[in-house]
């Protein structure tokens, strides 16, 4: 099976720099399957896990609170804002979070609806934190 | 001839003295290491994301509703420098000399009629611009308690930078702050960050790619996130900067309090000698009187 490179950086570490056959990432309109040869694509990332796949296994999951990838045929390049592995996320810190976010997005009931967007989004991120935290 | 208790005395103290410069220049080395490691591991993102930005910004430059972050305001009136300082002192010149720049950098600026905001990042050039320029200073952001500076940080740099210019109360946004070049160099810069130079575009062109969901909306958060990187880049290089300095400037002082000591001792010795040598000739020349 054909290989390409996969990056994850964070602002503050690059994570992961190695050959995989396959990843799967949560775009901002749905999960995105990315295979090698796969056309060039700038694409936004919304809160959710990152599954890297490589012999038919999926042998790393990673939860991102959101971010970036860039798509070319022989790499992936995925720039998260924030990156844990799923197996040393923190229920109740997802969970706290959770109540942050939700707190801050009613707080700003009366705002416009541009201001809201990005707290929207950063609610539903910590909504996907909680879920994926649960299921590992 | 100060008397030979209050020279011992004094030799205690600059030993004294030199313990504690030559702690503080080893705690500097250790922590300059680790900030030189954070601000290694920051390189690949901002690498790339400036790679990323190369490629959608020069599509989208041109059009009239691109966003404020990239073309800035279209006037050039109100500047706004961030200036990023340590937080402590006893490091040398480094707090003084990005002081001194970002004075220079005012006094260009209103020379040319144009009106300057501040933004203070770190105690120290708080301190060092409020003697001239407190007026023009809007804000003060100090990381002092702080024991390692983390991305949260510069995205709060950030946003409160991004407010400003939704607010429509600057034009032009440049950051100074001290750039790491290497232990004992470090020297002042200005980068402008609003409107947002851009990158080179690479030769094999960036209109290749598909955006989802549309080149705008990424655009839209790309811009803010590289605004953050940008901070954070300056926040580690001043961070780095400051602990080299910090380590060059003790090494000097515990090198001075030794060449101190050396010649303290020398006249603490001739003292010594003299009143000896004194004495001896009051005794001999007593026991010649009788």
């Amino acid at each position: 099976m054909a290989s390409f490179q996969l990056e994850l950086v964070s602002p503050e570490k690059l994570l992961l720099s190695r050959k995989v056959d396959m990843v799967v990432f949560p775009a901002a309109e749905g999960e995105m399957g990315v295979l090698a040869g796969h056309a060039p694509m700038i694409v936004s990332l919304r809160g959710g896990v990152i599954a890297v796949h490589e012999g038919g296994q999926v042998t790393e999951q990673l939860f991102v609170a959101g971010g970036f990838a860039e798509v070319a045929a022989d790499r992936v390049t995925i720039l998260a804002d924030e990156a844990t592995p799923l197996a040393s996320l923190s229920k109740s810190e997802a969970q706290s979070r959770l109540a942050e976010a939700e707190a801050a997005f009613a707080a700003a009931a009366n705002e416009a609806p541009e201001k809201r967007e990005p707290m929207m989004a950063r609610m539903l991120a910590a909504r996907a934190m909680v879920e994926a935290a649960a299921a590992a | 001839m100060p008397s030979l208790k209050s020279l011992r005395l004094r030799i205690n103290s600059v030993k004294s003295t030199r313990k504690i410069t030559q702690a503080m220049k080893m705690v500097a080395a250790a922590k300059l290491r680790r900030a030189q490691t954070q601000a290694e591991a920051a390189r690949p993102y901002a690498e790339r994301m400036e790679r990323m930005l190369a490629s959608l910004g020069a599509s989208i430059a041109g059009s009239p509703d691109a966003p404020k972050l990239l073309v800035g305001t279209g006037a050039d009136k109100v500047h706004l420098l961030v200036v990023v300082t340590a937080e402590r002192g006893l490091c040398g010149g480094f707090n003084t000399n990005v002081g001194r720049f970002a004075r220079a950098q005012v006094r260009a600026l209103e020379a040319e009629g144009k009106t300057v905001k501040i933004i203070t990042v770190g105690r120290k050039g708080a301190v060092y611009l409020k003697r001239e320029f407190a007026n023009r200073i809007v804000a003060e952001i100090s990381f002092a308690n702080k024991k390692r500076i983390g991305f949260e940080d510069a995205s709060e740099v950030s946003a409160k930078i991004s407010d400003m210019l939704d607010a429509g109360e600057f034009d032009v946004c440049t950051l100074i702050y001290n750039r790491f070049k290497n232990v004992i160099s470090q020297t002042p810069v200005g980068q402008q960050l609003i409107p947002a130079p851009l990158p080179e575009v690479a030769a094999d062109g960036g209109a290749l790619y598909e955006f989802e969901p549309t080149e705008e909306e990424i655009l839209a958060r790309l811009l803010p996130q590289n605004l953050g990187i940008q901070i954070y880049r300056a926040l580690l290089d001043n961070a780095a900067g400051f602990y080299g300095s910090q380590m060059t400037a003790m090494d000097n002082a515990t090198r001075n309090a030794g060449e101190m000591i050396n010649k303290l001792t020398l006249n603490y010795n001739r003292t010594r000698q003299a009143n000896i040598t004194r004495e001896l000739i009051e005794i001999i020349s007593g026991a010649e009187a009788l």
